[in-house]
């Protein structure tokens, strides 16, 4: 433990060289001198063992049950430290220093005693913690005098930003903090010592969150400001806080990368047309009330599932598969439509399974159910393997034309877009609203040829802008 | 009417952006409020802020809510071990994970949750709860109640009637209990009952109570007759007018920041993810073909992920291959059957195609997912 001292001591060295007369004597018995009490302020980072303050009702033992830090981190005053727990009830322990976390005391599941060490912490002398006495004082006391009260609220500050604020003779309580629990930062008084001089600072992030609800009523403060100090604009750097984040590629994220990866193996031609929904829209409506009636929601896509099917039973060779060495093309029986579903954590694509023996109906039941199940997450291995073919309605977020990834081992995926309404000429050459909807395809190459995809697309077509063309081939 | 004019006081205060001490400050050193929402997460978010924005020197605070049906597990448990996920999904029963101690509680409609807010120098629990026995008792003296020396309140000696439990910062404390009044008991033993097998973890455990509805000994009580009781002997002590003032969590002006809170205590990473490290060590049974297969299962579940995965199969019952793809993906996921079902369905996208494979496959991966 010694050595540890002096090897922090003597790395401090490099930093702040005008202090190296003071590590020329005996720095073993320096660092020793440490451990007990600071009494008075020393050159090097001084190690203060943080002890756990008073709990309360008579308790003496808690349990630690979470490090919020390591040994190495550096922390401000106020910051949380850690977790612990005792009989119920759940503590968040603070730090009474700014620092570098040097030594924690006890491990996950420990017993921590009242009134002995937490963690030792390295505070730094020059910020000028001068004496407190650690060990008898309950924090309590402490945070008094390091509080004023305004209004009924605490007015948080470092030691560091008071003594600016006291060098600058500004009141406190006259600054708004944006700090964690309205804490007021050094940019805080930077902020309101520029207002003083009259120059004009951005605004700062903070303002612009909060409230999100109430943007419009909150807002008219600042341009107002703003215009009246155009002529005399003093551009100051805006402090970017931000920083790269790095996470591994863990759970969906890790299937999509498999998927797609063998996704991109398959030879993806496309084909895009534009359908006219104008007779479908006016069908969905006439019978949208029929199925609330009976306790389904109906959107437009069972019609285009169907109509998918329909198109399926004409050309088979789309609700294939290609074995992996394509050496055989298996024509599969049922039409499993797989539906890509949106949800919280990524994409997901549930099917209905057989839909050629399905009514629309039918196939609005399901989809109800696939996505109640979906938005709870709850679906099912059943629900998610087995499809054949898949339908990406991509335009109920938005967009046209897409270019969708076909999923293996399936060899066809459409992407929808949004229906807008457009102008289009009759045949008697007249200009009406018409709603048009455009489908991207996608298809495997290897098997499916483009006449066959726009044979398809014109099939599924016809049956979408004329409805009542489905009631021929319903089966 | 009182209320708008609060309002209004709110609008120029944040206007103006001076503490919006209209609302908070009252005469006297305390305020009772009562949220008017059942959602859990709203409702732990308002304690949250409280806790985090209130000075609670000059006034003290209680706050009084009740949830739709939902599981409160404490900070530092493990939700598989204390309740029925499974069920919980089923039943589309929320599940909540509280920042301060204790055990795990089902609430619903029919149960009261009350919080003290003081400071951390005023935090005293037995205090709080003979408060509450003393308010039952004014309302109907016959009553059997009194608090033990591990917090609770029991009934008749024998049922428990409210659970406590604790947060404290570095200023400000909160206490708070439930008060079962007229909860679905069946429900309640049903979702606290855990199916999961072979959990080995340090996280708090609960200890399970007989417990009872104050409804049950007493017909003609209901839950407005209960808070307003307590409400009056709150008031009584802390000298000030028995007035509920209504909070509503999802007012971002009275409350900033709040819907951030609520959002935050949805997250997995909080409610799951919180989880103390446990380790897993089950067998299942897999019914396949002609044979009944023994498969032994050791997991370490860490910050609710999958740390380690060991799947006792016999030799070649999966390619190889598949059975290394699939111990590396769940390797890092999250222990969530959502989350493994569309991963394990996804690679199978990528798989030889055959069906006896994906037979086996299937039925390996719902039993796993079972486990979750």
């Amino acid at each position: 433990v010694c050595i540890h001292r002096v090897r922090s001591c003597s790395s401090i060295r490099f930093i702040k060289s005008k202090y190296v007369c003071v590590f020329d004597k005996s720095a073993l018995k320096f660092s020793h001198q440490q451990r007990l009490f600071r009494t008075s302020p020393v050159s090097c980072g001084q190690i203060v063992q943080f002890k756990l303050s008073d709990i309360g009702e008579g308790i003496t033992e808690v349990t630690v049950k979470e490090w919020y830090i390591k040994e190495g981190d550096s922390v401000s005053q106020f910051d949380s430290i850690c977790e612990v727990q005792s009989d119920k009830a759940s503590v968040t322990i603070t730090s009474r220093y700014d620092g570098i976390i040097r030594k924690l005391h006890y491990s996950i599941d420990d017993i921590a005693f009242v009134g002995k060490p937490l963690v030792d912490i390295e505070i730094d002398a020059s910020k000028g913690v001068a004496s407190e006495d650690v060990v008898e004082t309950p924090p309590m006391s402490h945070e008094e005098h390091t509080h004023q009260e305004i209004k009924g609220h605490k007015t948080l500050a470092t030691p560091a930003v008071r003594r600016l604020a006291m060098e600058n003779n500004i009141k406190l309580s006259e600054v708004v903090g944006t700090g964690k629990d309205n804490r007021i930062l050094k940019e805080d008084i930077l902020n309101y010592l520029a207002k003083q001089t009259g120059a004009i600072l951005p605004p700062s992030p903070k303002a612009e969150i909060v409230p999100p609800l109430r943007k419009t009523e909150a807002v008219p403060a600042a341009p107002k400001d703003k215009a009246r100090r155009i002529p005399a604009p003093v551009p100051r750097p805006i402090a970017f806080s931000g920083k790269d984040r790095t996470e591994p590629v863990t759970g969906f994220q890790k299937a999509m990368v498999k998927t797609m990866s063998a996704a991109l193996k398959i030879p993806h031609f496309g084909y895009s047309d534009e359908i006219d929904l104008t007779q479908l829209v006016q069908l969905r409506e006439e019978l949208k009330s029929l199925a609330e009636i009976r306790g389904v929601k109906l959107s437009f896509m069972p019609f285009f599932i169907k109509a998918a099917s329909l198109g399926l039973l004409q050309y088979p060779i789309l609700n294939a598969s290609l074995d992996e060495n394509c050496q055989n093309v298996t024509y599969k029986a049922s039409h499993n439509i797989g539906v890509a579903m949106d949800t919280e954590q990524g994409l997901i694509v549930p099917n209905v399974k057989n839909v050629q023996v399905c009514s629309v109906f039918d196939i609005a039941v399901e989809l109800n159910r696939l996505q109640s199940l979906g938005s709870a997450g709850q679906l099912g291995t059943s629900d998610l393997t087995g499809g054949t073919f898949t339908l990406s309605n991509i335009g109920t977020i938005g967009g046209t034309y897409a270019k969708a990834v076909i999923l293996p081992p399936e060899v066809a995926i459409g992407a929808l877009g949004k229906i807008q309404v457009l102008p289009r000429f009759n045949d008697k050459g007249e200009v009406f609203k018409a709603q048009i909807m455009n489908v991207s395809w996608s298809a495997d190459h290897r098997v499916i040829d483009g006449a066959t995809m726009a044979r398809f697309s014109n099939l599924w077509k016809s049956y979408l802008e004329n409805p009542a063309s489905m009631l021929l081939d319903l089966k | 009417m009182v209320l708008q004019s609060f309002k209004n006081c709110l609008w120029l205060s944040c206007v103006l952006r001076t503490p919006k001490a209209c609302f908070w400050s009252t005469a006297g050193g305390g305020l009772i409020i009562q949220s008017v929402s059942n959602d859990v997460y709203q409702n732990l978010a308002v304690e949250d802020w409280i806790h985090d924005h209130m000075d609670l020197e000059k006034q003290q605070i209680l706050f009084l809510w009740r949830n739709s049906p939902a599981v409160v597990i404490g900070r530092h448990q493990n939700p598989w071990q204390e309740c029925n996920l499974r069920l919980l999904r089923q039943k589309n029963i929320k599940l909540a994970r509280r920042r301060s101690g204790g055990g795990t509680v089902y609430h619903d409609l029919g149960n009261i949750n009350l919080t003290f807010f003081t400071t951390r120098k005023k935090y005293e629990r037995m205090g709080n709860l003979k408060l509450v026995v003393k308010a039952l008792k004014a309302l109907r003296p016959q009553l059997d109640v009194h608090v033990t020396d591990r917090y609770d309140i029991l009934l008749n000696r024998q049922y428990k009637i409210s659970g406590t439990a604790a947060k404290l910062g570095r200023t400000s404390a909160y206490h708070h209990c439930t008060l079962l009044c007229n909860a679905d008991k069946f429900v309640l033993s049903s979702v606290l009952k855990s199916p999961y097998k072979g959990l080995k973890s340090n996280a708090t455990p609960s200890v399970p109570a007989s417990v009872k509805n104050l409804f049950e000994e007493d017909a003609s009580l209901t839950s407005e007759m209960l808070l307003d009781a307590i409400a009056k002997e709150y008031a009584v002590q802390h000298q000030i007018d028995h007035h509920i003032t209504l909070i509503n969590p999802a007012d971002e002006i009275l409350l900033p920041g709040i819907s951030n809170k609520t959002k935050e205590l949805q997250t997995w990473e909080w409610v799951y993810g919180k989880t103390p490290k446990f380790s897993i060590s089950t067998c299942f049974n897999m019914a396949y073909e002609d044979s009944v297969l023994d498969v032994k299962v050791n997991m370490d579940v860490k910050h609710g992920r999958i740390e380690v995965c060991n799947i006792d199969l016999p030799e070649q019952w999966l390619p190889p291959g598949l059975y290394s793809e699939l111990v590396k993906s769940l390797t890092g996921s999250k222990f969530c059957p959502h989350e493994i079902s569309t991963l394990v369905t996804k690679l199978l996208r990528v798989c030889p195609q055959d069906n006896e494979l994906h037979n086996r496959w299937s039925l390996l991966c719902e039993n796993m997912i079972r486990l979750m």
